[in-house]
């Protein structure tokens, strides 16, 4: 009787949250992929009827390039974050306790600014007249001609720069936990430095180090706004061609195609993290036999 | 041991670039020249100018209706589901129930934005602010739900077995006994969806219609078409604004630890 009551309490308190998800998430999500195997409608609708056009169209080798240059923008933007993330969480791991709390203030504060204006900040800084351009140009680093600007690695850039307080935060959360002895009895083995770094301290913070990856990798992939403004025509990712779908040809189906690559390659590497772990599970490391 | 000096380096010269286009956005919003090229004096024209650009404050006002709104409703439905992962947290359909509420959080906001879009045009859902409320609404639950979760997952529950014991009833524990413990986690969890809601451009930007344009649509045109020199004046106003917002949220949230 008890037990009736507690389930139909529980019930009743998870309703608004299952539902509400339900209605505007799951079923949104599903949809997509119904709607990619739907024909169009020339008013900038979904028509009746099924086809496989939107996923044969989709081999377009216009869309093959921009797909490439995705997946490198988001592996050069996350290699490079966290090269950035793991000495800086390193450093305010060992710092002093009050150091390290005006560091991660100092880290926080700016990604309180709202995301478009902090990429208009750089559209100022990288234009042809800013500052950065003009040293550059002075120190014959770059051609006066070239630009900063519209292209690839303005996206890598800023991609860096919006994501790389996410890949600090859980790197130092994992760093925080970290022996830093062990490192020291490495180095009293005889490990010289960057080797104890390697082979201790790195598989030491790897559950952060995983978390990092993902929270640059995924939102990277689906980055639609900093293309749009940095990237010009060379910069141009997956969400920018999902865009385009939606608001210039007005093509929900294929947009809907666009979306359903997008989703599956999401997927991809959160799948593979969930694999490694399990897989880590039944084999446990050295170190962890150790602690 | 000598230390490697390398990991204070970098931690410097990564400050150094969080900071840099902010400083010279919030520089250049005083630069009486009309283009960035160069210091022309101190002058407050791009403020004055702001006033009398009615588009903006018709935006911000849409904005804020629609962050008031898309709170309110997302702090209960937040909050509902918090208190049930947590009081049930064994149950599979608990684990079903978090698995639903996390996932939002990892998607990209683009995903979230057209499949929403689809099916409100299949639906024939006119676009406009409401289904920006709704959209809304959906992302802001989930960032609700985890901080009014880790907000529960501080206190001793067993406080509420002891009132109902001593003969108070569902109503009185939840409003005496479980609402007081949570507000400090409802103030922040509120203030949180408050920010993404006013903050907001990927989602918004698919399920607007025309004649909806919120603060963050607004901006965008801008940087698309407008000038300068008029974002930057706005951008310093919506730092200011969102740094006493966000400062005011994080003391609440820490003063009750």
């Amino acid at each position: 009787m008890k037990d009736r009551r507690r389930k139909l309490q529980e019930t009743l308190i998870s309703l608004p949250s299952l539902f509400w998800l339900s209605l505007f998430f799951v079923v949104p999500t599903l949809f997509v992929f119904s709607v990619a195997l739907r024909p169009a409608n020339p008013y900038g609708g979904i028509a009746p009827g099924w086809t496989w056009a939107n996923i044969r169209s989709l081999a377009n080798p216009n869309y093959l390039v921009v797909a490439w240059r995705t997946v490198w923008i988001s592996v050069a933007s996350t290699l490079i974050c966290i090269m950035l993330a793991v000495p800086i969480s390193y450093y305010l791991a060992r710092v002093s306790a009050k150091w390290k709390n005006v560091f991660l203030m100092l880290i926080i504060v700016p990604f309180w600014t709202n995301f478009l204006i902090r990429i208009f900040a750089w559209k100022v800084l990288l234009h042809p007249d800013g500052a950065i351009k003009k040293i550059l140009a002075f120190s014959g680093l770059v051609s006066p001609q070239a630009s900063l600007l519209y292209n690839a690695g303005a996206v890598v850039l800023i991609t860096v720069y919006t994501f790389l307080p996410f890949t600090i935060l859980p790197l130092y959360a994992a760093a925080e936990k970290f022996d830093f002895q062990l490192l020291e009895a490495a180095r009293d083995l005889g490990a010289r430095r960057f080797q104890a770094f390697a082979k201790i301290f790195l598989p030491g913070v790897r559950g952060g180090l995983i978390t990092a990856v993902l929270f640059v990798f995924i939102p990277a992939l689906g980055s639609y706004v900093i293309p749009d403004i940095v990237g010009g025509p060379g910069g141009e990712m997956l969400g920018n061609k999902i865009a385009q779908r939606v608001f210039v040809d007005r093509n929900l189906p294929q947009a809907a195609a666009l979306s359903v690559v997008l989703i599956l390659s999401v997927l991809a590497p959160l799948a593979a993290v969930l694999i490694l772990q399990r897989k880590r599970e039944k084999s446990p490391s050295l170190l962890e036999v150790n602690r | 041991m000598r230390r490697s000096r390398w990991p204070f380096l970098v931690t410097m010269a990564v400050l150094f670039f969080f900071y840099l286009p902010i400083i010279i956005l919030i520089v250049n919003s005083f630069n009486a020249s009309r283009f960035e090229t160069g210091w022309q004096g101190f002058s407050l024209i791009w403020y004055e100018r702001l006033f009398h650009e009615p588009e903006i404050w018709r935006a911000a006002k849409n904005s804020l209706i629609i962050a008031a709104v898309a709170t309110a409703l997302s702090l209960v439905i937040g909050t509902t589901a918090a208190v049930a992962l947590h009081r049930f947290a064994r149950s599979r359909l608990q684990s079903f129930h978090f698995g639903l509420i996390y996932t939002p959080l990892v998607v990209p906001e683009i995903l979230m934005g057209i499949s929403l879009l689809m099916v409100f045009v299949a639906a024939g859902i006119k676009l406009g602010l409401f289904t920006i409320f709704l959209a809304h609404v959906t992302f802001c639950i989930s960032f609700v739900a985890m901080t009014v979760l880790a907000r529960l997952q501080d206190f001793d529950l067993s406080i509420i077995e002891a009132a109902q014991d001593l003969g108070a009833g569902w109503w009185t524990t939840t409003r005496r006994v479980l609402l007081p413990l949570l507000l400090p986690g409802l103030i922040a969890g509120g203030l949180l969806a408050f920010t993404l809601s006013i903050d907001d451009f990927v989602i918004t930007f698919f399920v607007a219609g025309p004649g909806s344009t919120t603060l963050p649509i607004r901006v965008y045109s801008m940087i698309k078409f407008g000038s300068p020199p008029l974002i930057n004046a706005l951008s310093t106003i919506l730092l200011v604004l969102t740094f006493t917002l966000v400062a005011a949220s994080q003391r609440l949230s820490r003063s009750e630890r």
